[in-house]
Order: C-alpha cells, then sequence, then structure tokens
C-alpha cells in the first residue's frame, strides 16, 4: 500500500566550522528513507547555509513509513577527501500517519552528532501523501494512535476498552557484531540508534495490528522498553492498552470530567443496585450471552447467595448509559441483538467489532490494562497489589536467520517460537500467567496499573511485573470481566464512588488470607481491609483525609560474585527476602505517617555483580473509608540486652514522629463515634494482649505467603506462616541490627514547608495547581569505597543518596514554593561493581496554597483499630521454574528440591507492591568489555566549544533585536497527563527517541558530570525541537526509560544511552475560550527567522 | 564513597542569580559555597553543605555550557539546547556583560591585544577582582571591539543590537571601544583619579562630536575613528595664540566679561594667556596619533592643575570657559566660528566633568 513521502530541506544554522583554513563550512544534505537517498546542492562557505531544496519524494509502501525513520545527514563537502559528516537529524513520521494528528513536520531539528553532540539546526519540513484508507491492509497500522498516557487520553472518550496488548522484537545487538571490531564508534553507535527506532517502528506497527484486530483504534498506555542483552541480542518490547476512543469536540466538553460526570453517578449506582434498575428482561439476556464466552474466570461465586449475579447489574448499567445522551461503551455481544440500544455509536464500528468479538475474547487471555487511572466508574474494587519477578539466563538468541548476515533484517520473535521454546515471549507469558492466578485469588478478573520491566547484569536478568488486581466495570469493555466469582451481597447495597473502590473484592467467607477486615468507615456498609496498596493513581473521586507524601522503602543486599547458574539462583533465593524486608520498610513508614493507603506502589529490584538494590516507592495516603493505623510498638526481646529505657526512648520517638506526621500532613480524622462490634472486639482483644500503644500485629503476622508452580498457576496453595504472641509486637529490638533499621525508618526527613512530593499524578490533598511547572531529570552515580561493607553500612548510604537527592530538588526549586514534586520517578542501578546510579525524573508544581481545601472526613474515623492485616499476597515460587526448567533439571538450579518450604525456594515474589508505569525499566549493561575495545579510537577535540562565532559578520544591522520574542518556541514537558491550567486539544503523536553520546574527551568535556548534563539538556532540547516541528507546545506523560551510563576515566571515554518518551501535545490555556493554539505554525515563525538570521 | 557524578537538569534551565554573580566574579566552586552559606541560604530550605555544593556545581556547569552561548548573544534566543525565559536571558547577557570599573579603568585605553591579556594577573593583583573575571571582562571588550570594528553605522546601536545590552552597558561599551581604538592614556597618575564614569562621559562627547560619525551617518569606523578632517582644521585655530592681536582682544573680551563675577579672577586673568595656549595647543597637535593619545594627560596638565592649583571652584571654570568659548565669536578676525564650536563644545563638556577632586 503505497504512499508518498515528501521531505524538503530548508535551510541551516549555527553549523560547525569544519574548514580549518576559512573558519567556514561547505554543507549539503543527504535525505535518506530505506534505500532511497537524495542530496541536496553544496552550500559553498557559510555556517548559516539556505539550501532551498526541491521537494524529495518518497515513494514508499506504508508499512516502511511506520517502520522507518526519515534520516537527514548534514555533511561537509570535501574536495579532495571524503565527505565529514556533521550530524544526523532522525525524523519519526508516524504522526502524519494518523489524520487526526500533524499535517506536516516542519522545523529547526538539531543536528545530532553522537560524538559530538549538537552541532547547529537544519531546518526541515516533511509532508506524507497517503493514497487509500489503510484500515484494511494487514501489514500496516496506520491510523492507530498511540498514547503513552496511562489515562484515557484528555480530549477523547473510551468508547470501548478493549485490553491488554503486546509485542516483541529482537534482534542482535549491532555493539556486539564482529564489525563492531573495525568500525568507528560513531558508526556503530548510528548503528544502534538505527535499528532500534527501526525495531520500534516494526513494534508499534504490529502492536497497532493487533489492535486493529481487536476492534480498537488506539493504545493508551503504551510503554515501550528495550533490554540490552549484551551478546545475547537486543530485545525491544512493548505493552499497552487497547481502546477504542472518541474524540470529544472541543466545543461541546471542555474537560472530560465534566462530560463524563453526570452519567458516572447513575451509572455506578446502578451498578452497585441492579434491582433498583427494573431492567429485567434485558438483564436475563445478557446473562445468557456473558456466561457463554470461555473466560478463564468461569467459575460462578461458589460461596454465596447472590441470585443476581454481579455482573448482571451492570448490564443494564451500560444500557442505560447508552440510551442516554453519552453513549459510553457499547459492548455488542456475540450472537446478541443488542442494536437497539446503541444509540449514537457508529453502526460500522460495531459491525466490525461484532466481528472481531471472539478475537477480542482470545485476547482476553491477559485481563490487564496498564492504565493507572480510569474514567469514574471505571473501577469497582481494588484488591491489592499483585507481581511476579523471574530470574533467566541470558542466552544467544539463536536465530538461523539472524547469524552471519549483516543486514537489520528484523524478526519477530514470536515467528521463531515453534522452533526455540526458551524464548522472551515464554519468559514473559510466563510471568503473566503468575499475575493472572496471583490476581484471581484475590477475587479479582483483571489487572491494572499493569507494568513490566527487567534488571539485567551480565547473563543473569530478573523479569518484573505488577499489578493492581481489581474488578472492573464492565460496561466499558466487552463481555468476558463479568462472570467472576466474588462476594455478590456487596453489589445489593449501593457504595458510593469515594468509597467502592476500597471495598474488598474477595469473599468474606472464603478470604485468599487471613485478613482483618472492617466496615467501611465511610459508607459503613461493606467491609474495607485495614491497608490497601496499588500501583494505581489515587481515583479522582476517593475521599482522602490530610495530603498524601511520598513513601520509599530502601535496601541494598550484598552479594558473591557468581557466575551462571549459581548467580541466578542465589539472586533468586535473595528475592523473597528483599521482597519482605522492603514491605516492611513500606508498612511501618506507612504507620510511622499515620496513613493507611499507599498509590503508584513501584518496587524496583535491580541486579549488580556483587550486590541487589531494592527501591520501592508509593505514595502514602490516608483513605477515609479505611481504619485508622495504629502506631507501632517497640518491644525488647530479651530485656537483659537492652534496657526498658532504651525502649522507650525509641518507641517516644516513634510517637512523637507520628504526631508530628500528623500534623504535617494534615491527618485530622474524627474520632470514632462507633465501632462496629467486630471491630471493636477485635481491638479489646489485642489490647488485652499487649502492653500499650496501639496494637500493630507484625508485619508478618499478616504476610500471607503463596507459593505458585508457574507450571500450573491456578493452584494457590496457601502458607500461613505465624501466628502467634510474639508476632503481636511490631518490631523487636533484639540485636543492633534492628536498632538499626529503626533508627533508619527515623531518618526519612519530611519535606521543608512549603513543599510535599508524590510519585503520583497529583498530590492527594492538592487541587488547586497553579501554572508553574518544572520537569526536571537528575542523575547520581556514587562510588562505594572498597572497604568491607555490610549490608547494614550499604543500606546507610543507598537511603542517604535517595534522602540526599531529595534535599537537593527541594533546595533547587525554593523559589516554587508552594510546590509539591509530581510523579517522582525512581530507578535504580548497579553499573558496575561498586557504583550506584539513581536517577529520577519528576515534575514540580506550584499550586494556590491559601485556597487548598482539604477534603474535610465526611464520616467521622475509628481511631485505634490498629489491627492490620494487608491484602499482601506473598506468593514465592520457585524462580528459574520452568523455562531454565526446560533447559536444566530444576534441582540443579535452584538446588532446592521442590518442596513446600517457602524460604528455601523463592524466586518471584509478590504481596503488595510495584507499580509506576514510566519508568521500570533501568537495566544496566555492563559494556566493559566494549569500552575497551574502544581504547584506540581517534580523539575529537571538542569542535563544539569552538562553534563560530562571528561567523556572519553581517555588516548590516539586524532589523530585530531578538530576544523580545523568541523565535524558538517554548516547549512545556511533563511526565503527568496534563499541564495545570491548560488544556490539551490536540494530540500530535508519541514520541519516542533514542539516543547515543559518546566520548573520547571525557576531562575535556567537564568529566562525567558535564558529559552528561550535556547530553540531557541535548536530549531535552531534541524532544522540544520535535515536538515544536509537529506544531505542539507540550509534552506530556514524558519519561526517560533508559538511561545507561558507562565510563572508562582511565581513558577518557564514557558512553551513554537515553530512551525517552511522551506525547506531544497543543494545549491552550484553560481561559482560552476557543481552541486556537496561540503559536502558529512553527514553520513559519522559523522561516522568518531564517533570514534575520543571515 | 562519594558522589562520581550528579546533575540536575530542567527543563527550563534553572538558574540562581546569587550563584551567576559568584560564578561571575570568578569564585570556585568551593569558595561560591562558603559564601552561600554565610548568606544564609541554608536555613531557608534545610539544606546541607553537601546540598549546597552540588546545587553550586550544577549551576556552575550550566554557566559553563551558556557561556559559548553569551559569547554571541543573539544565539542564545534562537538556540535549543536551554529553555531560558526573555527575561531571564536578557539578566544573563547584561550581567555576564557588566564589568566592574575598578577593572576597566586599569585597561581602558590600552590594546586589547594579547600582551595586556598577560598583564591581567597584575590587574587582578591590583583591584583585587579575580583573575578569572578580568578574563571575561578583558574577553568581553575584545569581543565587542572585533564586532563593532567593521560596521558601519552609530557605535552604540551597534553594540546594542549586536549583543543585546541596555542602552547604559551599550555606551559603556561604545566607550570601551572608543578609548581602546585610540589607545587614549588614563594610566598616568595625574589621571589616576578620574573615574570610568568620567571617561565614558567623554568619550561619548567625542564619538558625538568629534567623529566622522558626526557628520556621515552610514561610514565604516564612523563613530571608532576621529574625523581627520576636523582634526586638521583645528590647525587654524592657532591663530589665537600665535597672533598677537587676537590673543590680547580675547583676553580682553573674556576679563571684560569675567570681572567682578568671580574670587579668582585675578587668577584667571594672570593665567589666561597660559590657558589659552595650552587649549589650542591640544587642538593644533590632535593630528597626532601620538598627541591624541594624549589628548587627556594634555587636558589635566595644561589646563585642569593650573586652575585647581590657583584653586578655581566648578562655578569658576564653568563660567571661564563659557566666556573663553563666547567671546572668541566676536573676534572679527578670527574666521574659524564652526571648527572653534566643535572643539570647545567637546572641550567644555569634558573639563566640567574632569573638574573634580
Amino acid at each position: 500500500m503505497p504512499g508518498k513521502l515528501k521531505a524538503k530541506i530548508v535551510a541551516g544554522r549555527h553549523l560547525p566550522v569544519m574548514d580549518r583554513a576559512s573558519d567556514l563550512t561547505d554543507a549539503f544534505v543527504e535525505v535518506k528513507f530505506g534505500n532511497t537517498t537524495f542530496k541536496t546542492d553544496v552550500f559553498p562557505k557559510s555556517l548559516n547555509p539556505q539550501w532551498n531544496s526541491e521537494w524529495f519524494k518518497f515513494e514508499v509502501d506504508d508499512e516502511d513509513l511506520q517502520d522507518e525513520p526519515l534520516q537527514v545527514t548534514v555533511l561537509d563537502h570535501d574536495t579532495y577527501s571524503a565527505n565529514d559528516a556533521i550530524g544526523k537529524v532522525y525524523i519519526d513520521i508516524d504522526p502524519l500517519l494518523c489524520t487526526e494528528a500533524a499535517s506536516v513536520i516542519s522545523g529547526w531539528f538539531p543536528i545530532y552528532d553522537t560524538i559530538h553532540g549538537i552541532r547547529g539546526e537544519i531546518n526541515v519540513l516533511v509532508k506524507v501523501e497517503l493514497f487509500n484508507d489503510l484500515n484494511r491492509f494487514r501489514q500496516s497500522s496506520c491510523g492507530v494512535k498511540f498514547f503513552c498516557t496511562t489515562s484515557i487520553p484528555r480530549c477523547y472518550r473510551a468508547a470501548m476498552v478493549h485490553g491488554f496488548v503486546e509485542e516483541l522484537v529482537v534482534n542482535e545487538d549491532p555493539e556486539y557484531q564482529w564489525i563492531d571490531r573495525i568500525r568507528t564508534p560513531r558508526a556503530s553507535n548510528e548503528a544502534r540508534q538505527r535499528l532500534i527506532s527501526l525495531m520500534s517502528g516494526e513494534l508499534q506497527r504490529k502492536i497497532g495490528l493487533k489492535v486493529l484486530e481487536m476492534g480498537g483504534n488506539a493504545v493508551v498506555g503504551y510503554l515501550q522498553c528495550f533490554d540490552l542483552e549484551g551478546e545475547s541480542g537486543l530485545v525491544v518490547r512493548a505493552i499497552g492498552t487497547a481502546c477504542t476512543l472518541d474524540k470529544l469536540s472541543s466545543g461541546s466538553a471542555p474537560n472530560t470530567n465534566t462530560h463524563t460526570h453526570p452519567n458516572t453517578a447513575p451509572a455506578s449506582n446502578a451498578c452497585n443496585s441492579p434491582s433498583k434498575d427494573g431492567k429485567e428482561p434485558v438483564f436475563g439476556e445478557d446473562l445468557l450471552s456473558s456466561s457463554g464466552p470461555p473466560t478463564p474466570f468461569r467459575a460462578l461465586p461458589t460461596s454465596s447467595s447472590s441470585p443476581p449475579p454481579p455482573f448482571s447489574p451492570s448490564k443494564p448499567c451500560s444500557r442505560q448509559s447508552s440510551s442516554s445522551d453519552t453513549d459510553l461503551s457499547l459492548t455488542p455481544k456475540t450472537g446478541m441483538g443488542s442494536g437497539g440500544s446503541v444509540g449514537k455509536e457508529a453502526g460500522p464500528l460495531k459491525t466490525l467489532l461484532r466481528q472481531q468479538t471472539q478475537t477480542a475474547l482470545e485476547q482476553r487471555e491477559f485481563p490487564f490494562f496498564t492504565l493507572t487511572s480510569f474514567p469514574p466508574g471505571f473501577l469497582v474494587h481494588v484488591g491489592g497489589v499483585v507481581s511476579a519477578r523471574s530470574v533467566k539466563l541470558l542466552d544467544r538468541i539463536h536465530n538461523p536467520a539472524l547469524g552471519n548476515t549483516r543486514s537489520y533484517k528484523l524478526l519477530d520473535w514470536n515467528s521463531v517460537t515453534a522452533d526455540e521454546p526458551e524464548t522472551r515471549d515464554a519468559w514473559w507469558e510466563e510471568i503473566r500467567q503468575e499475575i493472572k492466578s496471583h490476581a484471581k485469588a484475590l477475587g479479582c478478573h483483571a489487572v491494572v496499573g499493569y507494568s513490566e520491566s527487567t534488571s539485567i547484569c551480565e547473563e543473569v536478568c530478573i523479569l518484573s511485573a505488577s499489578g493492581t488486581a481489581s474488578i472492573l466495570n464492565p460496561r466499558f469493555m466487552r463481555e468476558g470481566c463479568l462472570d467472576i466469582g466474588i462476594a455478590d451481597h456487596r453489589f445489593e447495597e449501593p457504595s458510593p464512588p469515594s468509597c467502592g473502590f476500597c471495598h474488598i473484592p474477595y469473599d468474606e467467607l472464603n478470604m485468599p488470607f487471613p485478613a482483618q477486615l472492617t466496615y467501611c468507615y465511610h459508607c459503613r456498609r461493606q467491609k474495607v481491609p485495614d491497608v490497601l496498596f496499588t500501583t494505581i493513581d489515587l481515583p479522582s473521586e476517593a475521599s482522602v483525609t490530610g495530603k498524601g507524601c511520598l513513601i520509599q522503602a530502601r535496601l541494598c543486599r550484598l552479594k558473591k560474585k557468581a557466575q551462571g547458574e549459581v548467580n541466578a539462583t542465589a539472586i533468586s533465593n535473595m528475592l523473597p527476602f528483599m521482597e519482605y524486608e522492603l514491605h516492611t520498610q513500606l508498612m511501618n513508614k506507612l504507620k510511622l505517617r499515620s496513613m493507611n493507603a499507599l498509590f503508584g506502589l513501584h518496587i524496583q529490584i535491580s541486579v549488580g555483580e556483587n550486590m541487589l538494590l531494592g527501591l520501592a516507592s508509593a505514595t502514602g495516603v490516608y483513605l477515609t473509608a479505611l481504619p485508622a493505623p495504629g502506631g507501632i510498638q517497640i518491644a525488647g526481646k530479651t530485656p537483659g540486652d537492652l534496657s526498658n529505657d532504651h525502649i522507650s526512648t525509641i518507641q517516644k520517638r516513634i510517637n512523637d514522629t507520628i504526631a508530628k506526621n500528623k500534623e504535617l500532613y494534615q491527618i485530622n480524622p474524627p474520632k470514632l463515634f462507633a465501632l462496629d462490634p467486630e471491630v471493636f472486639c477485635g481491638i479489646n482483644m489485642e489490647l488485652n494482649e499487649e502492653l500499650v500503644g496501639s496494637p500493630i500485629p507484625e508485619p508478618r503476622h499478616r504476610s500471607r505467603l503463596f507459593r505458585s508452580h508457574s507450571e500450573s498457576s491456578d493452584e494457590v496453595s496457601e502458607l500461613d506462616l505465624s501466628h502467634g504472641k510474639k508476632d503481636a509486637f511490631v518490631l523487636e529490638i533484639d540485636d543492633t541490627d534492628a536498632v538499626e533499621d529503626i533508627h533508619s525508618l527515623l531518618i526519612d526527613a519530611p519535606p521543608p514547608s512549603g513543599f510535599y512530593s508524590c510519585n503520583t499524578e497529583v498530590m492527594p490533598g492538592i487541587n488547586t495547581w497553579t501554572s508553574g511547572v518544572q520537569m526536571f531529570t537528575s542523575v547520581r552515580v556514587f562510588r562505594l569505597s572498597n572497604a568491607n561493607l555490610t549490608n547494614q553500612g550499604l543500606n546507610k548510604i543507598f537511603t542517604d543518596l535517595c534522602e540526599n537527592l531529595l534535599k537537593s530538588f527541594y533546595f533547587k526549586l525554593r523559589s516554587m514554593i508552594p510546590c509539591c514534586l509530581c510523579h517522582l520517578n525512581f530507578t535504580v542501578a548497579v553499573p558496575e561493581d561498586e557504583l550506584i546510579q539513581v536517577a529520577v525524573t519528576a515534575v514540580a508544581m506550584t499550586f494556590d496554597k491559601d485556597q487548598t481545601q482539604e477534603k474535610p472526613a465526611e464520616k467521622p474515623i475509628t481511631k485505634g483499630s490498629g489491627d492490620t492485616e494487608e491484602q499482601l499476597q506473598f506468593s514465592m515460587e520457585l524462580c528459574a521454574d520452568s523455562s531454565l526448567a526446560n533447559s536444566q533439571p530444576p534441582s540443579k538450579i535452584s538446588g532446592v528440591p521442590e518442596s513446600s518450604n517457602i524460604s528455601s525456594r523463592a524466586a518471584s515474589v509478590d504481596y503488595g507492591s510495584f507499580a509506576d508505569r514510566c519508568s521500570t525499566w533501568l537495566e544496566l549493561l555492563r559494556l566493559k568489555a566494549h569500552t575497551i575495545r574502544r581504547g584506540s579510537v581517534k580523539t575529537i577535540s571538542s569542535l563544539e566549544r569552538s562553534s563560530p562565532l562571528p561567523d556572519g559578520r553581517s555588516r548590516s544591522l539586524r532589523s530585530t533585536r531578538s530576544f523580545g520574542g523568541t523565535s524558538v518556541t517554548v516547549v512545556k514537558m511533563t511526565p503527568l497527563s496534563f499541564l495545570p491550567g491548560t488544556r490539551i486539544i490536540k494530540y500530535l503523536g508519541i514520541i519516542n527517541m533514542f539516543f547515543i553520546r559518546e566520548t573520547t574527551s571525557l576531562r575535556e568535556e567537564g568529566g562525567v558530570s558535564g558529559f552528561l548534563h550535556s547530553f540531557i539538556a541535548e536530549v531535552f532540547a531534541m524532544v522540544r525541537a520535535h515536538v515544536a516541528a509537529l506544531g505542539g507546545n507540550a509534552v506530556v506523560s514524558y519519561s526517560m526509560k533508559e538511561c545507561v551510563f558507562m565510563e572508562n576515566p582511565n581513558k577518557n571515554q564514557a558512553q551513554c544511552l537515553i530512551n525517552v518518551s511522551g506525547d506531544a501535545v497543543i494545549c491552550v490555556r484553560e481561559s482560552d475560550p476557543e481552541a486556537t493554539p496561540s503559536m502558529t505554525n512553527s514553520a513559519q515563525s522559523c522561516s522568518s527567522e531564517t533570514d534575520t538570521a543571515t | 564513597m562519594a558522589v562520581e557524578l550528579d546533575v540536575f537538569v530542567g527543563n527550563t534551565t534553572i538558574m540562581d542569580e546569587e550563584v551567576y554573580k559568584l560564578w561571575l566574579d570568578g569564585y570556585t566552586v568551593n569558595d561560591a559555597v562558603k559564601v552561600r552559606m554565610e548568606g544564609g541560604v541554608m536555613e531557608e530550605c534545610e539544606a546541607s553543605a553537601d546540598v549546597l555544593l552540588s546545587d553550586t556545581m550544577d549551576q556552575y556547569r550550566t554557566f559553563q555550557m551558556c557561556e559559548r552561548l553569551l559569547h554571541s548573544p543573539a544565539k542564545l534566543a534562537n538556540q535549543l539546547l536551554f529553555q531560558i525565559t526573555p527575561h531571564r536571558q536578557a539578566v544573563l547577557i547584561e550581567r555576564y556583560y557588566a564589568f566592574d570599573d575598578a577593572f576597566v579603568r586599569e585597561v581602558l585605553g590600552k590594546k586589547l591585544s594579547k600582551g595586556t591579556k598577560k598583564d591581567l594577573d597584575d590587574i587582578s593583583a591590583k583591584t583585587s577582582v579575580t583573575l578569572k573575571s578580568c578574563r571575561r571582562q578583558f574577553d568581553n571588550f575584545k569581543r565587542v571591539f572585533k564586532v563593532v570594528e567593521e560596521l558601519k553605522g552609530p557605535l552604540v546601536e551597534n553594540i546594542r543590537q549586536h549583543f543585546l545590552l541596555s542602552d547604559k552597558l551599550g555606551r559603556d561599551y561604545a566607550a570601551i571601544v572608543f578609548f581602546a581604538n585610540n589607545r587614549f592614556e588614563t594610566g598616568k597618575r595625574k589621571l589616576q583619579y578620574l573615574t570610568f564614569q568620567d571617561f565614558a562621559f567623554c568619550a561619548g562627547q567625542l564619538i558625538n562630536n568629534w567623529t566622522v560619525g558626526a557628520v556621515d551617518h552610514m561610514v565604516e569606523d564612523m563613530d571608532v575613528d576621529l574625523d581627520k578632517e576636523f582634526l586638521q582644521e583645528l590647525k587654524e585655530l592657532k591663530i589665537l595664540i600665535t597672533d598677537k592681536d587676537l590673543l590680547d582682544q580675547h583676553k580682553s573680551l573674556v576679563c571684560t566679561a569675567l570681572r567682578g563675577k568671580t574670587k579668582a579672577f585675578n587668577e584667571m586673568e594672570a593665567n589666561f594667556k597660559n590657558l589659552s595656549r595650552g587649549l589650542v595647543n591640544i587642538a593644533a597637535k590632535l593630528t597626532n596619533t601620538k598627541d591624541v593619545r594624549d589628548f587627556f594627560i594634555d587636558l589635566v596638565e595644561k589646563f585642569i592643575e593650573p586652575c585647581r592649583s590657583d584653586r578655581w571652584t566648578a562655578a569658576d571654570m564653568r563660567l571661564y570657559l563659557t566666556h573663553y568659548t563666547n567671546s572668541a565669536h566676536i573676534l572679527d578676525t578670527f574666521k574659524h566660528q564652526v571648527v572653534w564650536d566643535r572643539y570647545m563644545g567637546v572641550i567644555k563638556s569634558c573639563i566640567f566633568k574632569m573638574y573634580h577632586d
């Protein structure tokens, strides 16, 4: 299916001096797409060339259009020797393939060289003419929109949420090909950049195909990651949520919330109260049809009653909403004529959907959603965090087709799975199955806030996945999600949206683990757990007391250096303990802040040669619906060792901290006026058993471990670890380590006054954002001394590193007070033996302090019912399980025979935590060998520095003083899905860029910090330039998914890889009435700028 | 055990004006941290010394990366690497091109060459401006000089256009360029009492009245080079002192006008011929480049010092020079009124400015 790509090279500016003799440059440009190359004329002796070329036309398949970037190379013409490359620009033309996105790419792009960085700018115009409507063609998936945003994009409405899509593509890493030994670093870097660009294009196209198959038109929460597996290859994988999105006309609905709001209330009511609905006939019909599809959760509620099954109410509900003017979600059922109810839904789409239903059901194999925030009413109940990890040994991705060919033929790993059972695909499949089974154990039929990540060190790779088990309102989906056994009686009573999601999804009588439930403190009708951990954002309708705050658990564990299987086994044995400890830390810190729920929980475990790093980040909140957390109780195990004085001092400190935090975060739930007898009784009992203070069970007490065999993940055997009085104390001081632990708990300093911080989209409790926005990226690398470090010592260092980073942010951003650091996204890595790397991307947003309204607790809250159980599911599993087992006998790998002895075998553990959609991926590849190989490479003087000053010594006066109105479009960036005070009127397409920067003159560029500082600044600049060229003025959902930094100071060399992504948008100030973006097409301003520049 | 790499990059480049000042003043990172600690920033945000150090390093790095752009400020507006608000850009540029009066006084009128640059450490020691800052200021002078050297049009305007400077700073740079170009001597001991602003004022007068640009607006170097024709014509003024009659006539006219109006009348009368010879000789010698260089020293030696030793007040000076200038118009045999006015206009205002302690 052909299309015509047209490109025009307009001009260049600020080019570097390439000819020392004349201090000028004879520049020309090569424009390449696929295998076709065009050249401009040489524009002699100028640093600001005006090529003003003809339109170069490429006639290509749309498949290529999706896969390939347009490659623009700027060169210096040299009569006698080879032409020198100045730098390149890769332009992703995907946004042009979608009618709703950008129509032209036009603007100044930084000319980028992997050795010298940015070297001037070039003005390029790109257009695409597609000859036909494309959706019919198999190989391409033009027109499918991609969004990094993990919620329904602001100017769209979700007609339907289809579900999980995933794909991965593998190739050899050019850096490890034999040819790399003889080519220049520049050539090697460019080969890699180009390959990854190609692979991402292909991946996106394939995902698009899957979406089309499912009947969707968009992918939301698109998360693409690279695994740099070194010798064994390069994996690019992506997950996302397929949706059918309808564009909201900007006039009618200024923002989605107000638009959808009217119907959410009735909808959710209807959901929860079927009997009131009075639509019995419809309901019966639905019941029939929905029980048909073969979904994994076929089993009807075994436990209880509930004659009107849970799903039935929702059907009428969807009907109801569709007949009202909102037409949200119509899910045509197979073999069911629901046509009458469809309302405005477009006919053709519906038919398409119906045709696709069968496929869509198959896709439901994984009822996962990468979204983290949802349309009101979508999320019915939240069970808790589910996660799975597994340790794998990387081996070369055998592929005959890859063999010795040097062409970058891309291979879909799926296509060779038949020959190769040991595939990356199979690995992920396994993990996902496990997640699914964990969710099921929690009585949930879906996983939201789902994300996947890896950590690689040499040949060991930890795969992780996590999400939040939950029950969704099926009216947004096709059938398949409905027939789940849950405690249905809850549906008989309406639960208000502000607390409904807290209600337990699992059956009270048949709970997956022993848990302390209480009646909801908000509606008093249904049961809630005492603590809730999730990977999603706080639902906007949730009722919260006080403010939230960032809570981090940090952990370092030393490990012996080892190779191969021994290493993998050692790591997998350590994982459950790390997870357990991280979890304990989180719980304690949560209690210390007097909060009862975590949102946006993301746990990252990074593997290095001699240590494992664990970092859990989340935003703590006091949910009004949940019981108040108790305090923390200290007890000495052996009274002889530690005096009671000592203990009481610590206890006092803890109590003081809790009191201080309550004040700080404004957590003042009203005192309870009535206790549920059940709870009350529970408290009494505990009080009797314990000494003083609020009773808190020891974390272990609450952790239930599931051991799941991944081969048959359905059977989950439950292991109650401990019941017993000795566990009634939270913290036992039985040795100095314990004391250390407690001290480290208290170390976390609260943010200075005027600051708040969270890792979710927005801060719970703040809703008066003003327009100040400052996105930033910060990277720190810490070198450990080689002294014998203990785990404790390491922990301290790691904790300090994170704390100091936060302190630095507060200090740097102090001029923005009052302000909140949102979406703080930490990624850790162990790039080398003694290095710890922490990279953070976040946004600081100002808010209006005076108008900050705290949502008052609507209902009195019980205090002191501190008994807690967690719905954390601590499932431990043999890590190296099936996939490794295929090649090796399992016992060899794990070193432990399969048994129910949990502690001995634990590879993947889940319990409540891990999410954070965006930056899960920090894999650190050690490429030391590679760097050394590079040793003899030519040195490059820092040309950048000497860039031409008085080049265009124009003899005429410049007509305008240029600093009044800059010619450069201001592009705002944020990791959030919105910019405060503005309204997004158009999504222009996804930005997904991969850059490599290398230097052989590290000292001259200001050392490692100088090198990385300018590289990150360059990456920002290139992102902004691409967005501006698309006609946009902001990037939302920005994330830096990869930052791999390697150095060799002795050789004066360093290399860094950065991968960033986000959504390019046009936004206007909220006050502006109409949708005309204030900035016009940047092309105009640019071309006028060209004139003045010469 | 140490932080090996530490960077912070904002989408909008964060710059602290206080740190910028320290950087411009040539403080090392450690010294800057000390100054900041004493300034009490730490209490402001519960920061520790580490935080302060990290922040200072980051800012210094940012400034270093920006410095290249600051060398041609027009680029700052359309570069893509740093997103800086226009207002902030203006502040950055203005501060970067600002200079210390003590420093500029030392190099004013010197050739902006490598030789002078080598002497910067002496100047640094003398003025207690750090060497780094001296270098920056010197390089700024040199850069501006080089760019405007070959441009047509008014000097001040050119500087403002090319370096996006404020009017005041543009004028100061024009003075510096003008002085450097004509190599006026400003370093002699007798001239030490004069401030940069005194000279800048005089430079403004010379540029506006004595250069080619004062006559023709579109000539190269119009504001940098003195009007040769005019200098030639100045020789004609010699008649005022060589013609005995004319000299006496001039004296009596001035004395008549001054009599009774000032306490210093006697001294004025006694010194008239000397003073008049001094001023006219300065005019007549200006065709020699060497004497142009000594213009200010001559003014001081030949005119200001004698007056000062006679304890003229500033008002006396004003009175005297006004009448001295005006009386020449009444001399019927003196034909060079236009040249005289052009010359004396500048001399008058220069001397007014320079006549202080």
